[in-house]
């Protein structure tokens, strides 16, 4: 097939769309002038600023816990909602379980977050719990819609590899549940890995969903970050933002490194 | 499992403390299957499909101040048990135009910004998919990797890069074109969810596209077909199902995007989700809020019903 010039330039100019705001954001954030956009020499100080800001740092923190705690509950709930969707054939309400956890994927936000806060206020007047709203809400809300996305990352991984590893070990006389711990685990760990990262990269992200199910004195980071923009350009936004890409993409980075790294190992086992 | 055991070898004939469990719990009705599905199930049930129903019957109340701030739906008046629905939060919806304008002008903004998504996507998944195997992990990558940091942030970048002074009218400055009024304006808005969906869309299509068989296209080829032609009749057919699912993950959250209207769009850009938002925090409004996302859910149960049958073929092939 004759090579083209159009795939690559138009390849070229989409990946130029996606990556010029974030490499203008980052170049702006050593920028010493108070206009985020017109440079005037290069300072840190705004990374200072941030530091010394303690209602960021305290949003930071919540968030952070919220995120690996909704991760790691998404984590248990997605692998078994996945295990069951891939191992079990045929079981009762299939059709509703399965859709019950791929809708949250593509649920609009604020959809998820009115009915959430609906259901916990509705409880609170019928069982007393849980009482007013804030981290725990939160997490409950992260962790529902982390399980659909866990869910889509596991089954994936388990519906590709060899069954006949499975039934081999139970032949061998191993109980479902050993099999599980012993084979099914090691295979899926990768997914299960990313699985959780994807969880807790998409639990410090939301704005929309902890907006509307958190309470007085429980801001998380996105909803601090939102009000400061939404006023105008903040430049140590602009270092918080240049932060958290620089460890996501060398989280990125790391974990391509060691993918690559361990196949040739594989190919040669 | 399937292979029939030996009957000469015995059994093993340590039970282990699970199969002793599962044996017991077996005796009451209770599988291991069950125990797997429970949590999820349970879950899901209360803090998903509940919700939903929840905002139903909130959607059928009325505003009245205390605390929670609707009526209730169910009232014990000397001991007899009364339901009463309120139908004024429909009827509103159909009647001011406020509504039904965010509701079109949602639909509009997000079919738009989608068929532009798909222009813009497809040609890159195409490149990804027809580049040399080394390459491509890394391409892939690097379309993955803005959707990992932080979609607030990346909304916020372009506010940057569009603003009056921003990086594009300072670009333009130079060869002495007057400044574009971009932010605040429903373009910005556009190549806001083009921005953030971009992502959604590529993958699905990749999938679809680097499974088709090379060998078509040269038959195509040597058939006569011109490379538009192949492309038309051959390659754009086979990745329908990619361009159906990459469409509706876009189609579908931007239809009740908040952040990027409120962001980049102008006080006049309506779009359903920023009534919805309106409604409950600033109007204090809980049950129209609800009855608009009853309203806004029936907008998108026929895209996910679609999304569900296009993703199912996907898997297939």
């Amino acid at each position: 097939m004759r090579r083209g010039w159009f795939l690559p330039i138009a390849a070229a100019l989409g990946f130029s769309f996606l990556y010029a705001p974030i490499v203008s954001l980052v170049i702006f954030s050593f920028n010493e002038s108070r206009l985020v956009t017109v440079w005037s020499g290069f300072s840190t100080k705004w990374y200072g600023e941030l530091f010394r800001d303690p209602q960021m740092l305290g949003a930071a923190w919540l968030s952070l816990q919220i995120a690996a705690i909704s991760a790691t509950i998404a984590l248990v709930l997605g692998t078994l909602a996945a295990v069951a969707l891939v191992r079990f054939r045929r079981f009762k309400g299939r059709t509703l379980f399965s859709g019950m956890v791929s809708a949250p994927l593509v649920m609009p936000d604020v959809i998820t977050g009115l009915s959430l806060l609906l259901l916990f206020v509705a409880m609170e007047g019928f069982l007393g719990w849980p009482q007013g709203r804030g981290m725990l809400t939160i997490v409950i809300a992260h962790s529902t819609f982390c399980t659909a996305y866990v869910c889509v990352v596991v089954q994936s991984r388990l519906s590709d590899f060899d069954r006949s590893l499975e039934e081999a070990a139970m032949d061998l006389g191993a109980s479902p549940v050993r099999t599980f711990f012993d084979i099914t685990l090691p295979i899926i760990a990768p997914a299960l890995v990313s699985g959780w990262l994807l969880g807790f990269t998409l639990s410090l992200d939301d704005l929309v969903i902890a907006s509307f199910v958190s309470g007085p004195g429980s801001s998380t980071l996105p909803m601090v970050i939102f009000s400061k923009v939404r006023l105008g350009v903040s430049p140590d936004v602009n270092a918080l933002a240049t932060i958290i890409i620089g460890l996501v993409a060398s989280g990125v980075l790391i974990a391509t490194i060691i993918q690559l790294r361990s196949k040739p190992k594989r190919a040669k086992a | 499992m399937t292979i029939a055991r030996d009957p000469t070898i015995p059994p093993p004939r340590r039970l282990k403390p699970w199969n002793a469990v599962e044996k017991s719990l077996a005796k009451v009705g209770i599988s291991g299957r069950m125990l797997v599905l429970a949590a999820p199930v349970l879950w899901l049930l209360v803090f998903f499909l509940i919700p939903l129903a929840v905002v139903f019957g909130i959607s059928l109340s009325t505003k009245q101040f205390g605390r929670p701030p609707y009526s209730p739906l169910l009232t014990t008046e000397e001991g007899t048990v009364q339901l009463t629905l309120h139908l004024n939060n429909y009827i509103r919806l159909f009647t001011d135009n406020l509504y039904i304008a965010a509701y079109l002008s949602s639909i509009r903004i997000a079919f738009i910004s989608t068929v532009i998504t798909l222009f813009v996507g497809y040609p890159m998944a195409y490149a990804i998919a027809r580049s040399p195997d080394k390459w491509r992990n890394i391409l892939l990558m690097l379309v993955i990797l803005p959707f990992f940091t932080s979609f607030l942030l990346r909304v916020y970048a372009l506010t940057g890069f569009m603003r009056g002074n921003g990086v594009i009218n300072q670009f333009l400055g130079l060869f002495g074109v007057e400044p574009l009024v971009m932010m605040q304006t429903d373009f910005a808005v556009y190549v806001g969810i083009v921005y953030t969906y971009l992502p959604f869309m590529i993958l699905p299509l990749y999938t679809t596209l680097v499974k088709l068989d090379v060998s078509l296209f040269e038959a195509s080829a040597d058939l006569g077909a011109r490379p538009l032609r192949t492309f038309l009749s051959v390659t754009l057919p086979l990745s329908l199902p990619g361009i159906i699912a990459g469409s509706m993950l876009v189609f579908i959250p931007a239809i009740g995007e908040y952040v990027i209207p409120s962001l980049l769009g102008g006080p006049e850009t309506l779009m359903i989700g920023r009534v919805l938002w309106d409604e409950f925090f600033t109007a204090a409004n809980w049950p129209r809020a609800a009855a608009v996302a009853v309203a806004m859910l029936v907008a998108v149960v026929v895209p996910i019903m679609l999304l569900q049958r296009a993703q199912s073929s996907v898997v297939e092939r």
